[in-house]
This record gives structure tokens, C-alpha cells and sequence, in this order.
């Protein structure tokens, strides 16, 4: 640790810390635009000058490195003046169009004009005007507003891993552009949008949408991949106008998805907003009596092992407690929340939940990625993993990858092999890799759905977690072995128990006519067509979808925004939303539809608040009361192999097409037009 | 208002490879470099590419095209040699003519008559203003900053040449046997060596021990 002094305060900050962290530690805001916590410092926009006791002349403190005993002067009139004349300089070629500019009301360089702006411009000359970029289809350019702090070369250099973007020419040229006309090829794409200071880069979706100051914010979290990024949704009225992440150094640190972020515009198309019942092999609009009232005579005299249920991937751990008691009470075992037939084993948390936790990958010094493309499936959590690989250097953090992942990973990733049997090769350390892992202090495995949505998951799983063991990732203070899930709602369905009891269903069992009745929560991404003609359907959600369009009566419930939610991650971690904006029509809550249901059929469900609701989940798995914790590995016993044997079939990716994996973002006319430009440029330039 | 440094449309190759001649010349540079920091080699084979253009088209220049190949070559991402090739003026990003004149015009060459070797450039080769391309594709004409030769000031870069020591008539009698497909031999075109003084040594004329070394 260091002593320094800013403007006559002591503070101790450690050492190599920057001048600007050391006046942050002291209390002192420093106006920056190129400097970000989370990016390596380039000090050209000279905004953070600071005065140095001995120093001749003001220095840019975020590049400044600090020596014991160090004063440091952010308030005296030379550093003033010189803001001022920065600022004066960064206004030359900037336009004065804050009244049509996106970024006002949030804009670093507005705010910072008001401390240290002149009234008026003493510059004369032509302002430069630069010809705007094309970057894709969310990302709007303006580039005369530019002044090329640089965060965002830096950001897709470094976090993002495509480096596209750069700055050419010189001087009063200097541009910043991709060189060449081409979308951007990121899934964080995003985040640009947030790291721009300006409104050089804005949201295309959200162009001319709203002004900051109008939007209600609301905490929540991200359900289009099982990372739990925290987000905060803006809402004006009844509409969420868009998406921004919420730090959490934890989670997301500040990053977002481009999903998780631009599927807002399917929140309200192609909603169900009121109940449906299916009349002469058509679907008419009904009341919430009717509905309910249909469904409790279709399940007259249905024995218990002949209804269903399957939940889908979006949903809160609330409605699923509620569907799981119903169907108990109903007499069915028949209950599933893994529509991709995914195989764990549940008798214990860490069979089925990311242990080493995101924050682990940043200790981790090697890792093996089974069946999963991270990029796709989690690319927060992929950013991490591009982190750790950048911090470690060269050679630092190995990392291979069974099964061919179907985009460039962003870090150097060796591919040791197509399917099961080159892990079979690593346990008998016929591979090179073999050595990384065993030489590692602390090696990860990251097992994908691609591995364990096949026949034979569970042995692949438990030759994983053999693995693991067997090269010392499973050590009382380090626990190696990861599964990575797509859904948001997974872990929380699996600690809820929402798997077939004895001798019931799982989603394979109930289609084909293996029920009467199936009750679909939310649930669309399987076989619908394989359900058979004479089962009744209920499909119970927000978006008319396959399950929907099988439905034989929809019950419209709400989105993640609607409602006040808890999700657990792909760690295990229970994280909790709030409502953001009320549904659409006649929709209401998922898990108050269910207790509403429960009545009509004479089961009433035991809770009437959802704080009833969340003590009942509480009683059904600890976890939702407890705080998240990163796991050690408390015993070492293998998970069950499963009945199937190890088949040598090669990994297949889970996710085709990035943009489309869910109902909402089905209903997104800007996912859409990303699948187009991203997943079938072919189809689109035939268009 | 600025524009994109690209080459206009339909001008940019829709190939290009490096020969045999430029693959010697690389194989030079990249092993000055260890092999995980190949990427040092940028500005030499920018170098080579824009040499290579020049043999093959007659003009020396860096199509986009070659960036990638270059890029590719260096295992670095294609936007840093863009970076790179946009930043520095030596590098042409669009076609030129055979022979690119530079007249320098900073202060030195400015107060020792740039002015006219400008003007004689233009009447030589019908250029109107500087960045233009002569009608017969012959001559580019570029306005650049010091040359670092102040003391033979004014000067006129030819490629890679420099010409010194010019005046009006001077510079249109080195454009005309440029025309006539000679390389008049480079440095000053006035009676001197080098930078040495003209008409010969003006000092340490006594000094017997060592003998003069001008050419008069």
C-alpha cells in the first residue's frame, strides 16, 4: 500500500493504483471520458488533469502512476482552468444537437459541460463532420459526435474479443470505423452503446424512443441465458423501452448480452392478453371462469399419472413451486422443467450447478469445455473466461474445447476433439492437454448442453466429474466441475424438484399420447407436434408460440418484467426481480393463475401472498433463503452414470441460431432482423 | 468534411498475392522479429506491397485487399493495418501515378522558392492542385511536410528520391526526363556535394593536410 495525500486528505491505496484512483479513494470525482475501470487506460482525452506537488505542469491522472507521499491537487485554479481548456477543445468539432441527440439527459460530455463548458465558443472555423459508420443492426452511429476517446475500440478489442474496430487516419482525420462496411460480429455488441461517453454510439432499436429523464426504473434480471445478468428495465407507462445491465462485479460485472438487452421490443408482440379455449378445433376468446371452468371438466375423472406438466425456460421459481404443488395435489409425478431432455443427476446441487462460480474462472489456470460454445450460450459469462485469458498472458490460461464450437470462442482455444471418446483419451492422458490439466493448481471443466442433452448425458457428466477429480479440480477449497445451462429458469426448476417422481413422466414420456392432460408453462422449445391428438392442452404463458398454437386453452400469463420474480443462475446463485410495468389485458401472475386454478378444482394451493409463496419455497429447498456462496467440494462421490453408455457421437452446438432461442425474441423484430444479417446472411442478401 | 481514405469504387484489386520478388524481401524482415511479435513487421511489408503495386500496375499503392493480406500473413487483426496504413502519408490507400512528385512547402523549402517548384509541377504535368493525378496518369503531386533536407532546401521527393536545390526551369527539366522514362541521378541539382557549400569548400581552404572535396 502506498500513501498519498489528495487535496490534503490521506489515503492508502495500493500500489501501481493510478493517480484518478487514488483521488476516488479520497472522495474526489474526477471527470474522465476515455478512462473505464474495466479497460486498459489510453489518456488521450485529457479531461481527468490533476496538479502533482513538484509537477511543472498538470498531469491526466488516469495514467499517472502514484509514489509514496504524493500530493495530489484536483481542485486548484490551474487544474480548473486547464479542464476548462480541454473541454473547450473537446467542444470545437462537437455538434449542438443535444436536443435530438439520444444520449442527452445521460451524456458524460453534457454533464461535464455544465462543470467546465465556456457560455460560448470562441472557435469560428468549419466544424468537422464525419461520415457516419455502419455497424449492424443495434448500433446507430453518429460519428460527427464522436471524440474519440477510444473506449470502444478498447471495448470490442478487449472485452468482446472481435477486434473490428479501430481509428484511422490522423489528426484532424482521425475516424473511428470498422474500415470496412460490416456488422459488427459480437453478441455484446451492446455494450458499446453504454461505453460510448457520447452519443457517437447509440441503440438503433431504441432511436428517438424516449428521454432518459421520462423512464421508471426497475432492478430485474436477464432470462434470456441462465448467466443472471443483472439488468434495470426502463419503463414509461405500460411499455419497457429498453434494457441496460446493473453492476455486479459478482455476475455481469457491467456487461449485458445484446439478447438479454434488444428482445425488449418482443415484450409486447404477439402476446396472449387474454384467456383462449379451443371450440370446435378453433381457438375462441374466453373469460378466466370458461377457461378455468374447461379445464376443470377435462380433468374430471383424469387419473393423477395421467396429467403432465412441463416448464419451460423462462420461468420464476414462483410459478413453478405453484405448478409442482398442483400437479402433487393433482396426483401426478408427471412434472418436468427440462423441455431439451437434458440429463443430471439431482440427487445434489453441485451434479448440476456451476461450482467454481464466475468469479472462479478469474483464479482458474486452465479449462476444458465439454459440448458447450460459452460465446453463444452465456457471453457475459464468456467475456469472463476472454478476462482471465488476457490477464493470465501467454500460455497462462490453457484452454481446449471437445466438440467444434460454431463461433470463434474470442481466446485461443485448442480443439482436442469432436466427441466422448477424446475424453475418454484425456483420463488416459493420451493428449497433451492432459498435462495442462493435471499441472494446473486449479483446473475447471465446463460441461455444455450440447454433452448432457444427449441419450447418454449422464455418463458424459460423470466422466467429467471422474476428470476432475482425477487431475485435482476437486479440492476441499476448489471445485472444478461446471455445468453450464442455457435455461434461466433450470437450477431453481431442479432445486424445486421439478423432475418426474418415481415411475413418472419425464417430456419424452408425456408426448406421444404418454398423457391426457399436459399443462404447459411457458414452455415451447420441444417437440409440440410430438404431443399427442387426444391430449388436452393447457398452455399456460405470455407469447404466442408453438405451445400456444397446440393449445387447446391458453391461460395468458406474464412476462419477466410483469411480475415480481426469483431466478437462480447457472451458479446456483438466487437472484430476485421486481415488476417493472403491470400485463397486458386480462394477464396476471403465473403463480396466482395456478392458485386461482387450484380453487376451481377444489385443491386450493396453501399461500395467498407470494411472501406465503416464498416460504413454501424456502421449506422446499434452503438454497432461496441463503445466501449464494461459492462451493468447495464437500464429497468427491461421482454423480450416477445414468443407464445409457458413452456413445462416440461428436458434441453438437445447442444453439443454432443466437438470436431466435426463445419465445420472446422470436417476437423481436430486431432479433429477427439480427438472425438475418448474423445466422443466414445468404437468405438476406437473396431477399 | 472529411472523407473515407479508401479507394473509390471499382478501383480496388479483387485479389492480390505477393511474389516471388516481395517474398524474398519478407522472408528479410519477419526474421528481424521473434515469431510471436511478427506483428512488428507491418510497416515493412507495407512497404513491400506498396513496392510490389508499383512493378506491377505503375502505381504504388496499398489496396485494401493487401491490407488483409498483410494482416493475415502478420496473424493480426485486419483493423490494426488499416490503423497503420491510414496513419502514415507515406502510404498511398488510393491509386497514384507513376511518379509521385512531393514538393515539400514547409517554412525552409517555403522561403527558398517551393512556391515555384509547386508552380513548375503543375505546368509540367497539368495538375491543378496538389492530391490530383496528371490526365496521363504519369504524375501525382502531394504537398508534404519538412523532408529533413532544410539545408538544400527547396526539394522535390520523386518516390523515394529526393531532388534539391531546385528552381522553376530545374524542376520542368526534371519532369521532362522523368517523362522520357530517365531517373536523373538524386540529391542536388546545383553545383555542390551534398550539403556542402557550392562552388566548393569556403573554409579551411589553408589547411593543407587534408585535400578539398568539392567538385570544384
Amino acid at each position: 500500500m502506498v500513501k498519498v495525500t489528495v487535496d490534503g486528505i490521506p489515503v492508502e491505496v495500493a500500489a501501481g493504483s493510478s493517480a484518478l484512483q487514488a483521488c476516488e479513494a479520497a472522495g474526489k470525482e474526477i471527470p474522465r471520458f476515455c478512462y473505464h475501470e474495466r479497460l486498459s487506460v489510453a489518456g488521450n482525452c485529457r479531461m481527468c488533469l490533476v496538479e502533482v506537488a513538484g509537477g511543472r505542469k498538470p498531469v491526466a491522472s488516469c495514467g499517472f502512476p502514484i509514489g509514496e507521499g504524493m500530493q495530489i491537487f484536483t481542485d486548484t485554479e490551474v487544474v480548473r482552468r486547464a479542464r476548462r481548456a480541454v473541454m473547450e477543445f473537446l467542444l470545437i468539432n462537437h455538434p449542438l444537437d443535444c436536443p435530438i441527440c439520444d444520449q442527452g439527459g445521460e451524456c458524460d460530455l453534457q454533464d461535464q459541460a455544465f462543470g467546465y463548458g465556456a457560455d460560448h465558443s470562441r472557435y469560428r472555423e468549419n466544424k468537422r463532420a464525419v461520415t457516419d459508420k455502419y455497424l449492424g443492426p443495434l448500433v446507430k452511429t453518429v460519428m460527427t459526435r464522436c471524440i474519440q476517446c477510444t473506449r470502444c475500440i478498447r471495448f470490442s478489442t478487449e472485452i468482446a474479443g472481435v477486434p473490428e474496430l479501430g481509428g484511422i487516419s490522423r489528426g484532424e482525420n482521425l475516424e473511428i470505423t470498422n474500415y470496412v462496411e460490416k456488422a459488427l460480429t459480437s453478441e455484446l455488441s451492446g455494450n458499446l452503446i453504454d461505453i460510448c461517453p457520447v452519443g457517437a454510439l447509440t441503440s438503433q432499436p431504441y432511436a428517438f424512443t424516449a428521454r432518459s429523464w421520462e423512464l421508471k426504473r426497475t432492478d430485474s434480471i436477464d432470462v434470456c441465458d441462465a448467466v443472471g445478468t443483472n439488468i434495470v428495465m426502463h419503463a414509461r407507462g405500460a411499455a419497457v423501452l429498453r434494457i441496460v445491465p446493473r453492476i455486479n462485479d459478482e455476475v455481469n460485472e457491467e456487461w449485458l448480452s445484446d439478447k438479454g438487452r434488444f428482445v425488449v421490443d418482443g415484450f409486447r408482440r404477439r402476446r396472449l392478453d387474454r384467456p383462449w379455449v379451443r371450440v370446435d378445433g378453433r381457438l375462441q376468446p374466453a373469460s378466466w371462469q370458461d377457461a378455468f371452468s374447461t379445464i376443470a371438466m377435462r380433468l374430471k375423472n383424469v387419473p393423477g399419472e395421467r396429467i403432465g406438466a412441463i416448464a419451460g425456460d423462462m420461468c420464476d421459481a414462483e410459478s413453478m413451486m405453484a405448478l409442482k404443488d398442483l400437479m402433487e395435489t393433482l396426483g401426478s409425478g408427471n412434472i418436468d422443467c427440462r423441455q431439451d431432455g437434458a440429463k443430471y443427476d439431482t440427487s445434489r446441487r453441485d451434479f448440476y450447478t456451476f461450482n467454481t462460480g464466475i468469479t472462479g474462472i478469474e483464479d482458474a489456470d486452465a479449462l476444458l469445455i465439454v459440448g458447450s460454445v460459452p460465446r453463444q450460450e452465456a457471453p457475459v459469462l464468456n467475456a469472463r473466461i476472454r478476462k482471465r485469458f488476457l490477464a493470465a498472458g501467454r500460455g497462462g490460461f490453457p484452454i481446449a474445447m471437445i466438440g467444434a464450437p460454431n463461433a470463434d470462442p474470442t481466446y485461443a482455444a485448442e480443439v482436442l476433439g469432436a466427441g466422448p471418446d477424446t475424453l475418454a483419451d484425456l483420463a488416459d492422458g493420451k493428449l497433451p492437454f492432459a498435462d495442462a490439466l493435471k499441472n494446473a493448481k486449479k483446473p475447471m471443466i465446463i460441461v455444455g448442453h450440447g454433452a448432457l442433452t444427449r441419450p447418454d448425458g449422464q455418463a458424459i457428466a460423470k466422466a467429467c466429474w471422474d476428470l476432475a477429480t482425477q487431475v485435482g479440480a476437486m479440492t476441499p477449497d476448489w471445485h472444478g466441475f461446471n455445468v453450464l445451462h442455457t435455461a434461466a429458469s433450470r437450477v431453481a426448476g431442479l432445486d424445486l424438484g421439478l423432475v418426474p417422481a418415481p415411475k413418472g413422466r419425464d417430456v419424452a414420456g408425456m408426448l406421444d399420447g404418454g398423457v391426457d392432460v399436459l399443462w404447459l408453462l411457458g414452455a415451447d422449445e420441444f417437440a409440440t407436434d410430438r404431443i399427442g391428438p387426444e391430449t388436452f392442452v393447457v398452455y399456460q404463458g405470455h407469447h404466442g408460440d408453438a405451445g400456444a398454437a397446440r393449445a387447446d386453452v391458453i391461460l395468458p400469463g406474464t412476462l419477466y418484467a410483469e411480475k415480481p420474480g426469483t431466478y437462480t443462475n447457472t451458479e446456483g446463485r438466487v437472484q430476485e426481480a421486481f415488476r417493472a410495468v403491470m400485463p397486458p389485458g386480462d394477464a396476471r401472475e403465473d403463480w396466482r393463475i395456478l392458485r386461482a386454478f387450484s380453487e376451481v378444482v377444489g385443491r386450493k394451493l396453501p399461500y395467498d401472498t407470494i411472501e406465503a409463496l416464498r416460504a413454501r419455497m424456502m421449506r422446499a429447498s434452503p438454497v432461496f433463503g441463503a445466501q449464494w456462496a461459492r462451493h468447495a467440494t464437500a464429497d468427491t462421490t461421482p454423480p450416477q452414470a445414468g443407464a445409457v453408455a458413452m456413445s462416440s457421437d461428436p458434441f453438437h452446438p445447442v444453439i443454432a441460431d443466437y438470436y431466435l432461442t426463445h419465445a420472446v425474441c422470436r417476437a423481436s423484430p430486431t432479433m429477427e432482423t439480427c438472425s438475418g444479417i448474423y445466422v443466414h446472411p445468404a437468405n438476406q442478401a437473396a431477399e | 468534411m472529411s472523407v473515407q481514405p479508401n479507394a473509390p469504387e471499382g478501383v480496388e484489386p479483387t485479389h492480390f498475392e505477393f511474389d516471388h520478388e516481395s517474398e524474398q524481401q519478407i522472408a528479410t524482415v519477419l526474421a528481424k522479429y521473434p515469431p510471436e511479435r511478427k506483428a512488428s513487421g507491418v510497416l515493412p511489408l507495407l512497404y513491400v506491397v506498396q513496392k510490389q503495386m508499383g512493378r506491377q500496375t505503375g502505381s504504388a499503392w496499398i489496396p485494401r485487399v493487401a491490407m488483409d493480406v498483410v494482416a493475415e500473413r502478420l496473424e493480426m487483426a485486419p483493423i490494426r493495418v488499416y490503423e497503420v496504413a491510414t496513419f502514415y502519408l507515406m502510404f498511398n490507400t488510393k491509386p497514384i501515378g507513376r511518379y509521385h512528385l512531393q514538393v515539400c512547402t514547409t517554412t525552409s523549402c517555403w522561403l527558398r522558392g517551393s512556391d515555384d517548384v509547386t508552380a513548375a509541377c503543375k505546368a509540367a504535368t497539368g495538375i491543378k492542385a496538389f492530391g490530383e493525378t496528371s490526365a496521363d496518369g504519369l504524375f501525382t503531386l502531394t504537398e508534404v511536410e519538412c523532408l529533413g533536407a532544410c539545408a538544400n532546401a527547396p526539394i522535390l521527393q520523386v518516390d523515394d528520391d529526393y531532388y534539391e536545390d531546385l528552381d522553376g526551369p530545374r524542376t520542368e527539366e526534371l519532369i521532362a526526363a522523368l517523362r522520357r522514362g530517365e531517373r536523373p541521378r538524386p540529391g542536388p541539382t546545383i553545383d555542390r556535394l551534398n550539403a556542402a557549400p557550392a562552388g566548393g569548400r569556403k573554409v579551411l581552404v589553408d589547411d593543407v593536410a587534408r585535400k578539398p572535396q568539392g567538385q570544384g
